[in-house]
């Protein structure tokens, strides 16, 4: 379990020494593989982990193999990204993605809200360097915006984090932080203190996640961030954020405030869906269209876990087909950004014919994300859609369509025009030629994602359920 | 010692109201780096009975260095490496900021007294002092355009914070001190301060002019 968690910091502290720009991104892929491992064997034998502070359980399960996956994907895509761009210095960005990786499955692993809190304060200080790759002046403002929004976020997840702590300082209370413990003492927790921990707690980490209002960073940041990095942080950190709140959910459940907290979750999550509709429609930069197709996920994440129960399967069956689609998207877009040099709608037509692959990916990736059939993603939504109205939130299930149908729409006139036409004319940047290099990583994922669509695993199936029931919700 | 540290919990307030009111940066650090000093006292004069004392020192000595010290200085470092200008440039005016945190301060009195402390031998005015200030401090990071302000902001929230975490030092000493991670932010936005400079992408600090990214 430590491997997970220490060789990539080992491979990061090396990889600051290290003086080869040119060797430093195969430590990256180095940590990725010995991470893919070491997550393989911990899915076979979870072990025992650290009591009471990290273990895994199934909701950690889903999350490490979505962020391990996801990783190891990027890593390999980055081994020729790497190389085109070896004219910028390497040291801070390799560095830095190996610490988040370390920081990642701390999150999945954490057992103690103390613990999580950190890992992903550790996250957002890493991350806000990796933003600032390409050192202009539009880097550096979406990286500002970055880490002041989230910063602010994450002060205010440990003001609640301390609520919970208070909550639980009462006669007859754990004194603790543990999840376990907190679960296990339910109603002793003090109630009030618990429904004004969940509120910090929902702003803070719902910071982090990206949900609506408070998802102001993310089209800067996932618009200005190097591709692989969008692919990291909308696959990889926004499920880190999702399982932060999950666990908050669980707690706040056994205190008996869970139908507050779930319905605050189902209101934040409709209105992610409902404004990334709102903005995806008109937009004219792709990288940002996929920002907020990233808030849209989120909504949905928000939603499955607000209703609970299948939903809640269903949510944390989403949340690694989004990490993997998300993963699609975002590298094939920046191999179309470093190809065109322009993010404008309006000036890159032709992706089809000028990167012959990575155009391809982008138009299997857009319908696998709007959630079309064969894809994961369309039986993932289709689960939290079924939990939903089996429930009795019918107007919720409406809405969820509404906006979905009106994304589709919206992301779909603007793809059609990036990757149809004649790029004759459109400019273009030498030496950035489509190769397997970049294609095949992002191809492996799409696979992956259509893999899940046509055959779940009834383990898997059970993993999700597990998690769901982890959690909370109904039954 | 209680009454003593109810003057330090209305001297915190005060200097929230300060600061908003405050139209010169430098007056506004100072300010700030008063309210850490003023806040590792707090840690000496809450202590239990039983007291650890090597733990309620470090902390108070922590705080004094990091809250007191150490950010204020960066922070006017990064101001003559940077050459800001004095002005704050308020987006929300100095009045109606006044006003919104008066409000604030009154609404925090109000909600924590709604609230039972479990910990009841705690004094009665932490929790309303702490949430005074993180609303100051969020009002600041909300109303300010100039980074430099924004930082100030972001400290006086992170001021509210460690108030609250006080209440849970007897029992989970080293939640408190991971708040002290918080101040690591503080540091990186000095840095990314001095990188606007040392770019010259701006003319002046004015996050205002970090207006390339919209929709």
């Amino acid at each position: 379990m430590l491997l997970v968690v220490l060789s990539p910091l080992l491979l990061a502290a090396l990889a600051f020494a290290l003086p080869s720009r040119r060797a430093r991104p195969l430590l990256l892929l180095a940590g990725a593989i010995g991470h893919a491992a070491g997550v393989a064997w911990l899915w076979a034998e979870p072990g025992q982990g650290i009591e009471g502070w990290l273990s895994l359980d199934a909701p950690g399960k889903v999350v490490l193999a979505t962020v391990s996956a996801l990783f190891l994907a990027s890593a390999a895509y980055a081994q020729r990204y790497l190389r085109l761009r070896e004219d910028r210095e390497n040291r801070i960005f390799v560095g830095g993605l190996l610490v988040l990786l370390s920081a990642l499955s701390v999150v999945a692993l954490a057992q103690h809200l103390g613990i999580l809190w950190v890992a992903i304060e550790v996250t957002t200080l890493t991350t806000a360097p990796l933003i600032y790759f390409d050192r202009d002046a539009r880097s550096l403002e979406a990286a500002w915006k970055y880490l002041l929004v989230c910063s602010l976020g994450v002060a205010l997840a440990l003001l609640g984090t301390f609520f919970l702590a208070l909550s639980s300082a009462g006669p007859g209370g754990p004194h603790s932080l543990s999840v376990r413990e907190l679960v296990a003492a339910g109603p002793a927790l003090s109630r009030p203190w618990v429904r004004a921990a969940f509120v910090f707690l929902l702003v803070g980490y719902g910071t982090k996640m990206g949900l609506a209002p408070l998802h102001s960073w993310k089209p800067d940041a996932y618009g200005e961030a190097p591709g692989l990095l969008g692919a990291i942080l909308s696959g990889g950190v926004t499920s880190a954020a999702f399982l932060a709140l999950a666990r908050v959910l669980q707690v706040c459940g056994a205190a008996g405030e869970g139908e507050f907290a779930r319905q605050a979750l189902l209101a934040m999550g409709l209105l992610s869906m409902a404004l990334a509709g709102v903005f995806i429609v008109g937009q004219r930069d792709y990288k940002r269209m996929l920002a907020y197709s990233s808030v849209e996920h989120m909504g949905i994440l928000a939603v499955g876990l607000g209703v609970g129960g299948a939903a809640g399967a269903g949510a944390f069956f989403h949340a690694l087909n989004n990490g993997l689609v998300k993963g699609v998207l975002f590298l094939a877009a920046g191999s179309i950004h470093r190809s065109y040099g322009t993010k404008q709608v309006d000036e890159v037509r032709g992706a089809l014919r000028r990167l012959p692959l990575s155009g391809p990916l982008f138009l299997a990736g857009f319908f696998a994300v709007t959630g079309a059939p064969p894809f994961g993603p369309f039986f993932s939504e289709l689960t939290i859609l079924q939990g939903a109205f089996a429930t009795g939130h019918a107007l919720t299930g409406c809405l969820f369509l509404a906006f979905t149908a009106v994304i589709f729409v919206g992301m779909g006139a603007i793809v059609l025009g990036v990757v149809q036409g004649d790029p004759a004319g459109c400019p273009e940047r030498p030496g950035q030629e489509d190769g397997w290099g970049n294609a095949a990583p992002t191809l492996a994922l799409l696979v992956a994602s259509l893999a899940l669509g046509l055959y779940l695993p009834p383990s898997l199936r059970d993993l999700f359920a597990a998690a769901s029931a982890t959690v909370g919700g109904r039954p | 010692m209680t009454a003593f540290a109810q003057t330090v919990f209305i001297l915190v307030v005060m200097i929230d109201f300060f600061v908003l009111a405050s139209s010169r940066l430098k007056a506004a650090i100072g300010a700030v780096a008063a309210q850490g000093a003023l806040l590792a006292l707090l840690p000496i004069l809450l202590a239990p009975q039983e007291l650890h004392v090597a733990h309620v020192l470090a902390l108070s000595l922590g705080a004094l260095l990091v809250k007191g010290i150490g950010i204020p200085y960066l922070l006017r470092w990064a101001m003559r490496e940077a050459s800001v200008s004095r002005e704050v440039e308020p987006v929300v005016g100095y009045v109606p900021s006044l006003v919104l945190g008066g409000l604030g301060v009154m609404l925090a009195f109000a909600f924590s007294a709604t609230l039972p402390l479990p910990t009841p031998e705690k004094h009665p005015y932490l929790v309303a002092t702490s949430l005074s200030t993180v609303w100051t401090g969020l009002l600041l990071v909300v109303s300010r355009q100039k980074a430099v302000s924004q930082v100030l902001g972001f400290l006086v929230l992170e001021n509210g914070v460690f108030v609250f975490g006080l209440l849970l030092s007897d029992f989970m000493p080293w939640m408190v001190e991971a708040g002290v991670l918080l101040d690591l932010f503080a540091a990186v936005f000095v840095m990314g301060i001095v990188i606007f400079h040392i770019h010259r992408t701006f003319s002046s600090l004015d996050t205002g002019k970090l207006s390339a990214l919209r929709d």
